[in-house]
């Protein structure tokens, strides 16, 4: 049976993690490459890695790392941030990503899903969608918000989910930016909304603080893979608590201990 | 034992790459690999890999747009009968045809056509594409199935199947909605629907299984 996933989330700065990282066997704590493997050890079913560099010249160290990720992780890398045009897209790729996750840039460049997938497939195109909860004026109840949550548009999630899917995303990546850092579980109620109305897959993604917000976010909610980032880079949990747990539910898991 | 990975533009090369390498290195086998188009290595290699990520259409138009790829193949492979394995669209395009944005023609080396999944998923409620990680329904025993069991799960991404002819071609399928052939075989052709590149220890050992086949 179809496992449902659990993918740990890495931010990336000029070629090194952020948020601070909790591991203790790990040599350089700030070093992407080394953390993606311990998730790898540990059971991650994906790894993401966000890249938050500002700057083009900060972002070239994330290739590098992106390529030694692919020669020791023999699991699907999506990495995410900065990704305006098909040739970003081509470098990341090539670099040993499997899926790109856009955001921003199809909010200002409709074309680019539609571009990505015809040159790539829909496998490696992930949408992503920064969710703003906002009940008077639109119809799902929630609006897209652009550059991590600092600006808003007109546009309603559900409507820009459902171009998205047309346009050929093959995932969705939703985050409600009302629940993320919270850590007082996902939104149900966005992502039971998308994914019930969508076809493709939907990762939930923001407030997850202990494994049965991932339960009730996959039962309830209906995604398909959940993304957390802090509770298990500060050690909180680990993926097998959460597989555990939702193992407990009958959650079909990946088992890997 | 020159293992050939054919570059003709897929997205995913240096993962395969990357797998293989890291096979063979615990094998500790003396070994070439190599990624690359060239009709003077596929005469040379021992062992063929054909990755493919993306549509149908578009993988095989691009194998047939480099001059003598298909030829070239088809008499190593076909009838000098080197072990070859098809990956994800490296396994569908060996179909008659393909349904993928438009009607094609595949390689025909395995009888069979690659319909779209959709048709039987809306009732079910199912997500397409099929997307993560499944385990193979293993009834059959296979060398290449050594130290796989029930609990090993296979990487999986795709929005089509290969609706194979005879049975026998089949030597195990995923459930998901349907059986799904996941991995496939006629003579010294293999298929896997799934990607071992990036399913873990479970890819690198069935990818292990099928470099020790001769």
């Amino acid at each position: 049976m179809l496992s449902k996933r659990v993918i740990p989330c890495l931010d990336v700065h000029d070629g090194r993690t952020v948020k601070g990282v909790n591991f203790v066997d790990l040599i350089d704590a700030g070093d992407p490459v080394e953390q993606a493997k311990l998730y790898n050890d540990l059971g991650a079913d994906e790894i993401c890695f966000l890249d938050i560099s500002a700057t083009n010249e900060e972002r070239k160290t994330l290739f590098n790392i992106v390529s030694r990720v692919a020669e020791s992780c023999f699991i699907p890398l999506t990495v995410g941030g900065g990704i305006r045009e098909n040739a970003d897209i081509n470098k990341l790729l090539k670099s040993g990503a499997d899926k790109v996750s856009i955001n921003s840039a199809a909010v200002f460049n409709p074309n680019l899903i539609n571009k990505a997938s015809d040159s790539f497939g829909s496998q490696c195109i992930v949408l992503a969608i920064d969710a703003y909860k906002d009940r008077n004026n639109f119809k799902s109840g929630y609006n897209v918000s652009t550059h991590g949550g600092k600006k808003k548009t007109d546009i309603d999630v559900l409507e820009w989910a459902l171009e998205g899917e047309k346009n050929g995303a093959g995932e969705i990546l939703l985050t409600s930016m009302n629940a993320d850092g919270t850590k007082l579980g996902y939104d149900i109620e966005i992502t039971n909304q998308i994914s019930s109305e969508l076809s493709i897959p939907v990762i939930a993604s923001g407030g997850a603080g202990k494994p049965i917000d991932m339960v009730r976010v996959l039962k309830e909610g209906m995604a398909s893979a959940v993304l957390a980032a802090s509770i298990f880079h500060f050690g909180f949990y680990s993926i097998e608590n959460v597989k555990k747990e939702m193992l407990k539910y009958n959650i079909p898991v990946r088992k890997t201990w | 034992m020159f293992i050939l990975i054919i570059d003709y533009g897929s997205g995913n090369i240096k993962s395969v790459y990357n797998s293989v390498k890291k096979t063979l290195y615990n094998s500790n086998k003396f070994f070439k690999l190599k990624v690359s188009s060239n009709l003077s290595d596929i005469k040379k290699a021992d062992k063929i890999i054909l990755p493919g990520v993306g549509s149908f259409d578009h993988c095989i138009n691009r194998i047939r747009k480099i001059d003598g790829l298909v030829e070239t193949l088809n008499y190593h492979v076909v009838t000098k009968k080197k072990l070859f394995l098809g990956i994800c669209v490296g396994m569908q395009i060996l179909a008659n045809y393909g349904y993928e944005n438009q009607k094609t023609n595949g390689l025909s080396w395995i009888e069979g056509n690659v319909k779209p999944l959709k048709n039987f998923m809306a009732s079910q409620n199912l997500k397409i594409p099929h997307m993560g990680w499944n385990n193979l329904n293993i009834y059959k025993n296979n060398n290449l199935l050594d130290n796989i069991t029930d609990d090993d799960q296979f990487y999986f991404v795709h929005s089509f199947f290969f609706d194979i002819k005879h049975n026998k071609n089949i030597i195990c399928n995923t459930k998901y909605g349907i059986d799904i052939p996941a991995i496939i075989n006629k003579d010294n052709i293999f298929g896997f629907q799934f990607h071992p590149e990036k399913s873990g220890w479970s890819g690198l050992k069935i990818l292990y299984n099928w470099l020790e086949l001769s």
